[in-house]
C-alpha cells in the first residue's frame, strides 16, 4: 500500500568528536519517512535528534548504517534536502529577501534566472512577505526571518524539508502563528518534512508521525501516529491522552531529564 | 519559596477603559529635524569641523612660536603646497609613489587571498598561515629592506617587495579572523545549498566576513603608505625621480621645513581621501546596507 519511503534511515549510529571525547549521539536508529509525512523527531536534550537531522542533511556521516533520500544514499550536503535552522543567522545578511530565496536556486543550477525569480516571488507571497521582498534581513523581525527561511527552502522544491527546532527561538505568540502557517502551507503543497522538536505539544500539533528517542545515546523508543490531532484538539481528552502517553515514554526510566519542555 | 499575597482583596481593582486623548496638539507625528541638527548628524560635517579646528590650532601655535625653521605656519605650508602643486612637482612625486604602492598593495591582497583560501580549506593551511603571520607580522618592513636591496637592487621591485611584506600579513590576519567568526548556521546553510571550494569561499565566507576584511584592507592601505614613504627616504637618493618620501627628505636636507610639511600634508590628504571617500562609499554600499556594521 505504501510507496517507497522518501527518507530511509537504517541502523544508524552517529558519533562526533569534541577535543577530549568521542560522543555517541544516536545508536542504531531506524525509521522511514514517507511522501507527504510530517515526521517529527521528539526527544529530550542530548538525545541526538539534531545530530540525526544533520546526518540526513549530509553534514555528518554515520559510523554504521545508511541514510538514503529518494533512493540515493546521502554522502554530502545538497539542495535536495533543504534545511531550516533555529538560528536567524541562516539568512545571508548581504542579500535582500528576494535574493535570499533565489540564492540556493541559482547556486544549485536547478532553475533558470527567470524561473527562479518567479518561483521565489510566489514562495514569498505564500509566506505573506511580498511587501518586504527588497528588504535586507536585519530589518525583519524574528518571525519574518523564519518565514523567509521557510520560503527559501520550499521554493527549492526539495525531496524533504529538514527543520531543526525552527520555532524554538521565537516568542510564544509568534511560534503558534508560525506553526499554523506551516500547517497551512503543508495543506497546499503536501511536502515531506522532517521536524525536530523538544516540545510535546508542538510535536502533536505539527506532526503526523512522531518518533520518540531516548537520551544518551539516542535510541528509538516509539513511533506514534498523530495524523488526526491539530490545533483544534488542544485541550481535548484525546490530545491530553497522547501527550500523557508521550510524556510517560520519555520519562519512564529517566527521572533526571527535567530539561524537557513539556509545553510550549 | 512561594510568594504570599497578604491582602488579596485589596489587590483587586476594577477594569478601566479610556477614550483616546485628542493628539492633534502634537502636530505632525513625523517632523523634520532643524537644518543645524541634520548637519551635525552628518559624519562629514563633524569631521570637517574637527579638521578646521586642528588647522586653526596649528596656525595659532606656529605664529606664537614664530620660528619658520622649526614650525612653519599653516598658511606658509599651504603656499608651498599650492606652488609645488601648480608647477607639477607634487603631482609628479605622487605619481612616482603611487605606482609601487598600488603594485605592492594589490600584490599583497592577491597573496593574502590565496593564503587565507588555503587556510580555510584545510587545517594544515590554517596552521601554516597562523605560523607565518605570527613570525612575519611583527617584522618591520624597513628591516626587510636591506634584504630586498640585495635581492632586487635599487628600484621599484624592492619597493614592491617590502610593501607586499607589510600588507600581506596584516590583511591575512584580519581576513582569517573574519572567516573564523562567520556564524556556524550560515556556513551550514551555504553547504546545504551545495556550495563547495572557491564558490563557498566567494559566495558565503567573503561576504559574511566582509566587515573584518574591510578593516584589514584599511589597515593594509595605511601600512603600505608608511612602508613606501619610509623606503623612499632610504633609497630615493640614488633614483632619478623620487617619490613623496624623497620629496620630504630632500626638503629636510635643504632645511625647507615648510616644504617638509607640504610633503606630509600631501600624504595626509591622500590618506583622508581614500578613507573618507573610497572606503566610506564601499562601507555604505556593503556592511552598512546589510546591517552588519553601524
Amino acid at each position: 500500500m505504501l510507496s517507497n519511503p522518501v527518507v530511509e534511515v537504517s541502523n544508524v549510529t552517529l558519533q562526533y568528536k569534541t577535543p577530549d571525547h568521542l560522543v555517541t549521539a544516536t545508536y542504531r536508529i531506524s525509521c522511514n519517512v514517507h511522501k507527504g509525512d510530517r515526521y517529527v523527531i521528539l526527544g529530550p536534550s542530548g538525545c541526538g535528534k539534531s545530530t540525526l537531522l544533520k546526518a540526513v542533511g549530509g553534514f555528518i556521516r554515520p559510523v554504521t548504517g545508511t541514510i538514503s533520500v529518494a533512493g540515493r544514499e546521502v554522502s554530502e550536503p545538497g539542495p535536495d534536502r533543504m534545511m531550516v535552522f533555529q538560528e536567524f543567522e541562516q539568512l545571508m545578511p548581504w542579500k535582500s529577501v528576494l535574493q535570499n530565496v533565489t540564492f540556493p536556486m541559482l547556486a544549485a543550477g536547478k532553475f533558470s534566472r527567470a524561473d527562479a525569480r518567479e518561483k521565489a516571488l510566489s514562495a514569498i507571497e505564500k509566506v505573506n512577505l511580498t511587501k518586504f521582498k527588497d528588504v535586507y534581513p536585519h530589518m525583519l523581525s524574528g518571525g519574518m526571518k523564519m518565514r523567509v527561511a521557510i520560503a527559501r527552502a520550499l521554493a527549492m522544491e526539495p525531496d524533504v524539508l529538514l527543520m531543526d527546532e525552527p520555532f524554538a527561538a521565537l516568542d510564544a505568540l509568534t511560534r503558534r502563528k508560525m506553526q499554523e502557517e506551516l500547517l497551512s502551507l503543508w495543506e497546499q503543497h503536501r511536502f515531506t518534512m522532517l521536524f525536530v522538536t523538544h516540545s510535546i505539544d508542538e510535536a502533536i500539533v505539527v506532526g503526523s508521525r512522531i518518533l520518540i528517542l531516548s537520551p544518551h545515546p539516542g535510541r528509538v523508543r516509539a513511533e506514534l501516529d498523530a495524523t488526526k490531532l491539530g490545533f483544534a484538539d488542544i485541550g481535548t481528552r484525546k490530545f491530553g491522552e497522547l501527550s500523557h502517553r508521550i510524556h510517560g515514554l520519555l520519562f519512564e526510566d529517566v527521572n533526571s531529564s527535567t530539561t524537557l519542555a513539556a509545553s510550549n | 519559596m512561594t510568594i504570599q499575597h497578604e491582602f488579596p482583596s485589596k489587590m483587586e481593582r476594577p477594569d478601566q477603559q479610556f477614550t483616546l486623548v485628542d493628539a492633534t496638539a502634537v502636530g505632525e507625528v513625523q517632523r523634520r529635524l532643524p537644518l543645524a541638527e541634520r548637519l551635525i548628524n552628518q559624519d562629514f560635517t563633524r569631521r570637517a569641523g574637527i579638521i578646521v579646528v586642528l588647522l586653526l590650532i596649528w596656525e595659532l601655535y606656529a605664529r606664537w612660536v614664530d620660528n619658520p625653521l622649526l614650525f612653519p605656519t599653516f598658511s606658509d605650508t599651504l603656499q608651498v603646497f599650492i606652488r609645488d602643486l601648480a608647477d607639477g612637482t607634487l603631482l609628479e612625486r605622487t605619481r612616482t609613489s603611487l605606482r609601487p604602492l598600488l603594485l605592492g598593495y594589490i600584490g599583497g591582497l592577491g597573496l593574502a587571498a590565496i593564503l587565507t583560501s588555503l587556510a580555510v580549506s584545510s587545517r594544515i593551511g590554517a596552521d601554516i598561515l597562523t605560523t607565518l603571520t605570527s613570525m612575519f607580522n611583527p617584522l618591520p618592513a624597513i628591516a626587510v629592506l636591506p634584504l630586498a636591496l640585495i635581492w632586487f637592487g635599487l628600484g621599484t621591485p624592492s619597493m614592491v617587495f617590502v610593501i607586499i611584506h607589510s600588507v600581506l600579513w596584516a590583511v591575512s590576519l584580519s581576513t582569517l579572523t573574519g572567516f573564523r567568526s562567520v556564524p556556524e548556521t550560515l556556513r551550514l546553510s551555504g553547504r546545504n545549498f551545495g556550495l563547495r571550494g572557491l564558490r563557498y569561499i566567494g559566495q558565503i565566507l567573503i561576504p559574511a566576513a566582509f566587515p573584518a576584511i574591510l578593516a584589514g584592507l584599511k589597515i593594509g592601505w595605511a601600512f603600505a603608505w608608511r612602508t613606501l614613504v619610509a623606503a623612499e627616504m632610504v633609497f630615493g637618493v640614488s633614483s632619478r625621480s623620487g617619490g613623496l618620501g624623497w620629496y620630504i627628505f630632500e626638503a629636510r636636507s635643504e632645511l625647507d621645513t615648510a616644504r617638509v610639511f607640504a610633503g606630509l600634508l600631501t600624504v595626509i590628504i591622500i590618506g583622508l581621501f581614500v578613507e573618507a571617500v573610497i572606503f566610506r562609499v564601499v562601507e555604505a554600499r556593503t556592511v552598512q546596507k546589510w546591517g552588519m556594521q553601524r
